[in-house]
């Protein structure tokens, strides 16, 4: 009963001064909105990174790196191969637990395009058959390379869904899919015909939210809008992708990413790019093991096998996404770790300004101290009443907080390109009990401080 | 046996090197149901006697019983308990806590005490229709006159129908008119049965009571009681 009361006294004092305590719960309340923020992106960007995982080919995956030679072979840093066909041919004819070697080139020009519209890939690679299986692509339109096209490095390109959206629109804005087979498209100076169109590649739940989309608007009448679309499809997207979360979310960046890949045949790449470096390395070797389980012998043998060929001069190294999955796991750990440092130490400082303010509000009511105490108040209830203020203060500046929270995670949604944050129950629950802690300990000395109190000083205070 | 008890009672203060006595060897006995006042000049030991008559303050030497209890070694908890259910303040200057209107303010020392909040509210009424204040209930204390904040402190002072009620310089804050009103009401509060106790520094005041003690150097100098004399 005192205690309901205390809360009671608590809600009124503070509502008598409204101003005064809102600002103070201003500090718990960015510290509150913050941690929950924070754990809501990285929430956002494990869930990419698993995605990413899934859509950048499974486990048995390993790439073959460049290294820089071992000091002890310093001297022979000068004769190091690097990555060559050689290497290819090698592990190909004697790497019996390789399912796959795919080689790759990279150009290094970026832009696809096509009379006014520009398309930025994520890559442009000169791939052999293996790139097809390693990656987990499909060629839903067209075909795959021929070994005609490779062979006299025809200029012929295969594209990802984004490519086609960005040069010749968008089937969710326009209405209607359009397949550029046959088309010409420029890359870098050179002229490329398209051949074939991967799938759209998108997550379970992009794909659903999509196709609602545009059931929803195929129950639309077409408007004007529509026609202006049709006529600039570039400048539709530029503004697509400005705010809300639309088109290219939800699904996350690893399926942008590969969306937006082009592939044309590696002696293409080799011929019409390279030729005037007369550099025959290659950019990348990519490898699949045969089953997941033979990972550490297949390596073995792969490993054996580029001695020979790098004639005993160790200049490569194996990335195994397990590696990868462990840095990025990793790079999420120090993320979560710095953010909630500082939502931590947010609401510290959200914590100190309720303390300073119940201090400030306690030496006001000195004189109602000693009265309450003159009246029977024990030291007890004097005590439990500041510590409910303050915790009340502390509660309503966390309650605000959570419903903050969702409004700066709808801000860094619509800002931000990446990942859509996610937020948990989990989060909300942990951090108001935080803010709730903070602002029993904040209450702690004041409230010790108020219950000591003489009351005949109390009462003689002016 | 007296409702307040005073044996041998001093109070001595510590001030830096020195010694004060603020109050010496004080004996007195109260009894209950009387009208009473305790005067002297700023600086005799009048408020450090009502202090410990009051239950705020614990004695250096000597003992105090009130209604039977010995307070001289309570704990500040039992002092507190104390304090709620046997004895009523009423202050110079009011001491209503202003964020909270007549009815909320006559009611906190009952909250103290743990009454059910629907004996609370009749009790509240009963109090200030005793002051003549029943509707008034609503307002707050700044909407009130001097004279009638004093009765709100006096219905609060009253609610937890204590053994002995303290008024320290009652009339201090108010106009002559006003003041002899709330002295009239405590008088009435006397002939009903309460034991009131007055302190103050004017003579006039003092006068007001039948029985009127005098403070001079912590000491009683004066123990003068009307109807003893036969003079009432």
């Amino acid at each position: 009963m005192i205690l309901w009361n205390s809360i009671l006294v608590g809600f009124k004092q503070i509502w008598s001064y409204k101003f005064r305590s809102l600002l103070t719960m201003l500090g718990i309340t960015l510290g509150v909105s913050s941690l929950i923020a924070m754990s809501a992106m990285v929430n956002g960007m494990e869930n990419g990174m698993k995605e990413g995982l899934i859509a950048s080919g499974g486990l048995d995956k390993v790439v073959i790196n460049d290294q820089a030679v071992p000091a002890w072979q310093e001297h022979l840093a000068e004769m190091a191969p690097g990555r060559t066909m050689k290497d290819v041919d090698a592990l190909n004819a004697n790497g019996s637990l390789l399912k796959y070697v795919s080689p790759q080139i990279a150009i290094s020009s970026r832009y696809v395009t096509r009379g006014d519209n520009r398309s930025r890939a994520s890559e442009i690679t000169g791939v052999t058959d293996a790139a097809l299986e390693i990656d987990q692509h499909k060629v839903e339109f067209g075909r795959w390379f021929t070994e005609m096209d490779n062979e006299t490095a025809a200029p012929v390109c295969i594209i990802g869904s984004q490519i086609r959206d960005d040069l010749f629109g968008n089937p969710d804005i326009i209405g209607e899919e359009i397949i550029p087979l046959g088309e010409t498209v420029r890359i870098g100076s050179q002229l490329f015909t398209i051949v074939g169109m991967f799938q759209h590649y998108e997550s379970e739940v992009a794909r659903t939210e999509r196709l609602a989309q545009r059931a929803l608007e195929a129950t639309l009448p077409k408007g004007p809008a529509r026609a202006f679309t049709n006529a600039a499809p570039m400048m539709m997207r530029s503004n697509d992708r400005s705010w809300g979360p639309r088109r290219g979310r939800g699904g996350g960046w690893a399926f942008d990413r590969k969306n937006s890949t082009v592939y044309i045949p590696l002696k293409t790449a080799l011929v019409r790019f390279r030729m005037a470096e007369n550099s025959l390395k290659l950019d990348d070797i990519d490898i699949q093991v045969d089953g997941f389980e033979n990972l550490e012998p297949a390596l073995q043998q792969a490993r054996n096998i580029l001695m020979i060929t790098h004639n005993g001069i160790e200049d490569f190294t194996f990335n195994t996404q397990e590696t990868q999955s462990e840095t990025i796991e990793q790079a999420i750990q120090n993320t979560r770790m710095s953010g909630r440092l500082i939502a931590t130490i947010a609401l510290i400082v959200g914590g100190i300004g309720v303390m300073n303010i119940m201090l400030a509000s306690i030496s006001e009511r000195i004189r109602e101290i000693g009265l309450r105490k003159a009246m029977g108040a024990t030291n007890a209830a004097v005590f439990i009443q500041i510590i409910i203020e303050s915790l009340v203060l502390a509660t309503l500046g966390g309650l605000l907080g959570l419903a903050a929270s969702y409004g700066v995670v709808y801000v860094i949604d619509s800002v931000s390109t990446g990942n859509a944050p996610v937020i948990h129950a989990d989060a909300m629950i942990v951090s108001m009990i935080f803010a709730m802690v903070i602002g029993l300990i904040a209450g702690l000395y004041p409230a010790l401080k108020a219950a000591n109190l003489d009351p005949i000083q109390a009462l003689r205070y002016e | 046996m007296a409702l307040v008890e005073l044996r041998n009672v001093s109070k001595i203060y510590q001030v830096g090197d020195e010694e004060i006595r603020a109050l010496d060897d004080v004996t007195l006995d109260i009894e209950n149901g009387e009208f009473i006042s305790i005067i002297g000049p700023s600086g005799s030991g009048k408020s450090t006697l009502m202090h410990l008559l009051g239950c705020l303050d614990t004695p250096t030497h000597g003992t105090i019983t009130l209604d039977g209890i010995q307070i001289q070694n309570a704990t500040s908890m039992q002092l507190a308990a104390i304090r709620n259910r046997k004895i009523g303040f009423v202050f110079q200057s009011f001491n209503l806590l202003p964020k909270l209107n007549v009815a909320q303010n006559v009611e906190v020392p009952m909250i103290y005490a743990g009454v059910s909040s629907r004996e609370r509210r009749e009790r509240v009424m009963e109090a200030l229709k005793r002051v003549g204040l029943e509707n008034r209930a609503k307002h707050r204390p700044m909407q009130l006159s001097g004279g009638q904040q004093q009765r709100v402190a006096i219905a609060r002072a009253l609610i937890n129908r204590p053994r002995i009620i303290f008024a320290d310089e009652p009339t201090g804050n108010l106009d002559t008119h006003t003041g002899e009103a709330i002295l009239n009401l405590f008088r009435e509060l006397s002939q009903q049965g309460s034991t009131i106790v007055l302190v103050t520094h004017n003579p006039e005041i003092a006068a007001v009571t039948p029985r009127r003690i005098e403070i001079r150097d912590g000491k009683i100098s004066i123990n003068i009681d009307k109807r003893l004399a036969g003079l009432e």
